[in-house]
């Protein structure tokens, strides 16, 4: 971004998020996942995401990162245990109450999970769509985010022809333009090169400078040294962290 | 590289990635969120045009059916015929007059119409050959009595009233004939209605498959629209519309050609009316007209389609949300 412009658009990203200061968005208080009547995959899960703060989720292949980013983003329920998400205990939401939800959480797929047949513009404004907005009321605000993360003249791109890196960032972008207190990104660098993976990172920082909480489920060990934060390992079921 | 680097040093990564130009639309853009056009839709809206089609010829010919065993049905009931016996010693001309008199008396008669002694010996021509005396033979005479309509005249007292001045006559009301018309009738309706029920209940369960099947390939949509934080009832409703359309196309589509084709088979019937094949087929199949009766049939048809595809779109998104949540 060479331009003042540009440089004031990322400014503007800063206010961003509403303020949740030190308050936790997610505490998980003996938490444990089991699929049907198999064994427990997630054991006696005991810790809590502050607003505004950055860690990494990190395990090996299997460990159950996908799993806990699940139940963080209340798309699937504990078989025990309390989580509680922006003061409200999850388990006594209606399925609306957990949609409404699940608003204030940003999530970011490996495997992107754009619409192939919504133009990049249209696969970020999504979340705005679903909110019921019109769109003359969220252009401004879509197209400046989209120039933010560098994809300003792949707008009316679709998909299937952005690079990964690209598609990436039109996936980033789409989970932060409702300006969420919280963003999940499950291994956001697994499929771009390690300098890409760098910038993604640099990406991430930015938005949690600017007020987002931020989980990023990853395995790379390299991209985790970029940084320094909190660390949640997932090993055989049990959650370890490293302040 | 630092990662401490202050917001504007780092706002700049993104500079350097060569990017091809823009294709496809240009801003602003709302296209709806469930692809309009896709091939698993077309084939959906193919499925519907067609089971539509069956379902709307099937009712179709059987109110056609329906229509000519009627007809045939109230064609009978409105004669009944007088049959005027020869009998040594008494003169059948007068008795046949008699007969004709006593019925033209009665109430709810519309019309009489006694055949001729000629006109008797052209009925049997066809088994007894021509050139025939009716004088040799004992044949019968008949007098056919035409009921006005909407009438229903006292058959009892009529017999009774031929008997007692006429006793060579006999009165024959066609009874016989007429139950086992209805018989024929009730039974032909029975079977259309069970033809009719079995191609509607392999039309729901064909477009229910198909339009599961075309959900199917929408599930990436359904749970990207559910992790961005839509609403159970915002994410069915986007695909119940869509369906909707979906089948109401298909709908009307195949119920539009199947009207086409009642309407084509009424302009080629009332084009070769008053020709000796005409009449027979009409004698045989009725008016070959569905009426308003039976377009409106097909509409409601149309409609029915478009509401099970939309039902059946709205089940299995809710299907999936359960299986995602």
């Amino acid at each position: 971004m060479k331009s003042v412009g540009r440089r004031e658009s990322a400014a503007a990203v800063v206010y961003w998020s509403e303020d949740c200061g030190g308050r936790r968005v997610i505490q998980f208080e003996n938490v444990g996942l089991r699929y049907g009547l198999g064994p427990e995959v997630l054991r006696d899960l005991n810790f809590g995401i502050s607003g505004q703060s950055f860690q990494f989720l990190t395990g090996p292949s299997g460990a159950g990162k996908t799993s806990l980013l699940r139940l963080m983003l209340l798309s699937l329920r504990p078989s025990r245990g309390l989580i509680s998400m922006f003061e409200q205990d999850t388990a006594r939401l209606s399925k609306d109450g957990r949609a409404n939800l699940r608003r204030r959480i940003g999530i970011v797929f490996q495997d992107f999970r754009l619409l192939d047949h919504l133009t990049t513009y249209e696969n970020v404004a999504l979340p705005l769509r679903v909110l019921g907005k019109e769109e003359a009321e969220y252009r401004a605000e879509a197209v400046e985010l989209l120039q933010w993360v560098g994809l300003g003249d792949r707008m009316g791109a679709l998909p299937p022809i952005l690079s990964g890196g690209e598609k990436q960032r039109a996936a980033i972008a789409r989970a932060v333009i409702t300006r969420p207190q919280l963003l999940l990104a499950d291994e956001p660098t697994g499929n771009v090169d390690p300098n890409l993976g760098q910038r993604l990172l640099r990406l991430f920082i930015e938005l949690n400078k600017s007020g987002t909480a931020v989980v990023i489920a990853t395995h790379d060990i390299a991209l985790m040294d970029e940084y320094d934060a909190r660390r949640l390992v997932l090993h055989e079921g049990r959650l370890h962290v490293y302040d | 590289m630092s990662m401490t680097e202050p917001v504007e040093a780092m706002a700049e990564p993104w500079d350097e990635i060569d990017a091809p130009p823009s294709v496809a639309r240009t801003l602003p853009g709302t296209v709806p969120i469930v692809p309009k056009d896709s091939i698993t839709g077309r084939s959906l809206t193919a499925v519907v045009a067609i089971m539509t089609f069956l379902a709307s010829l099937t009712t179709g010919i059987a109110m056609l059916v329906v229509s000519a065993a009627s007809d045939w049905q109230s064609e009978v009931s409105r004669e009944i015929t007088i049959q005027v016996r020869p009998m040594p010693g008494r003169n059948i001309d007068a008795d046949v007059h008699a007969a004709s008199d006593i019925a033209h008396a009665a109430p709810g008669i519309a019309e009489i119409q006694a055949f001729s002694k000629e006109e008797s010996a052209r009925l049997v021509e066809p088994w007894l050959g021509a050139g025939l005396s009716l004088d040799d033979l004992p044949i019968p005479r008949l007098i056919v009595v035409k009921i006005a309509p909407g009438m229903r005249p006292d058959f009892v007292a009529l017999g009774q009233a031929l008997a007692a001045r006429v006793p060579t006559a006999s009165l024959d009301d066609h009874r016989g004939w007429i139950d086992r018309m209805r018989t024929m009738a009730e039974s032909a309706l029975f079977g259309c209605i069970a033809i009719m029920v079995l191609v509607w209940v392999v039309t729901i369960l064909s477009v229910t498959f198909a339009t599961r099947g075309t959900m199917a390939a929408n599930r990436p949509i359904v749970e990207v629209l559910h992790y961005v934080g839509a609403t159970d009832s915002f994410i069915s409703s986007q695909f119940q519309r869509h369906f909707l359309i979906l089948g109401f196309r298909g709908g009307a589509i195949g119920g539009g050609v199947a009207m086409l084709l009642f309407g084509l088979l009424e302009v080629v019937k009332n084009w070769g009316a008053e020709t000796p094949p005409s009449d027979e087929m009409a004698g045989l199949f009725g008016s070959f007209s569905i009426g308003i009766a039976g377009y409106l049939a097909i509409l409601l048809q149309i409609v029915f389609m478009a509401l099970v595809t939309a039902f059946a779109s709205r089940r299995t998104v809710n299907r999936t949300l359960q299986s995602i949540d």
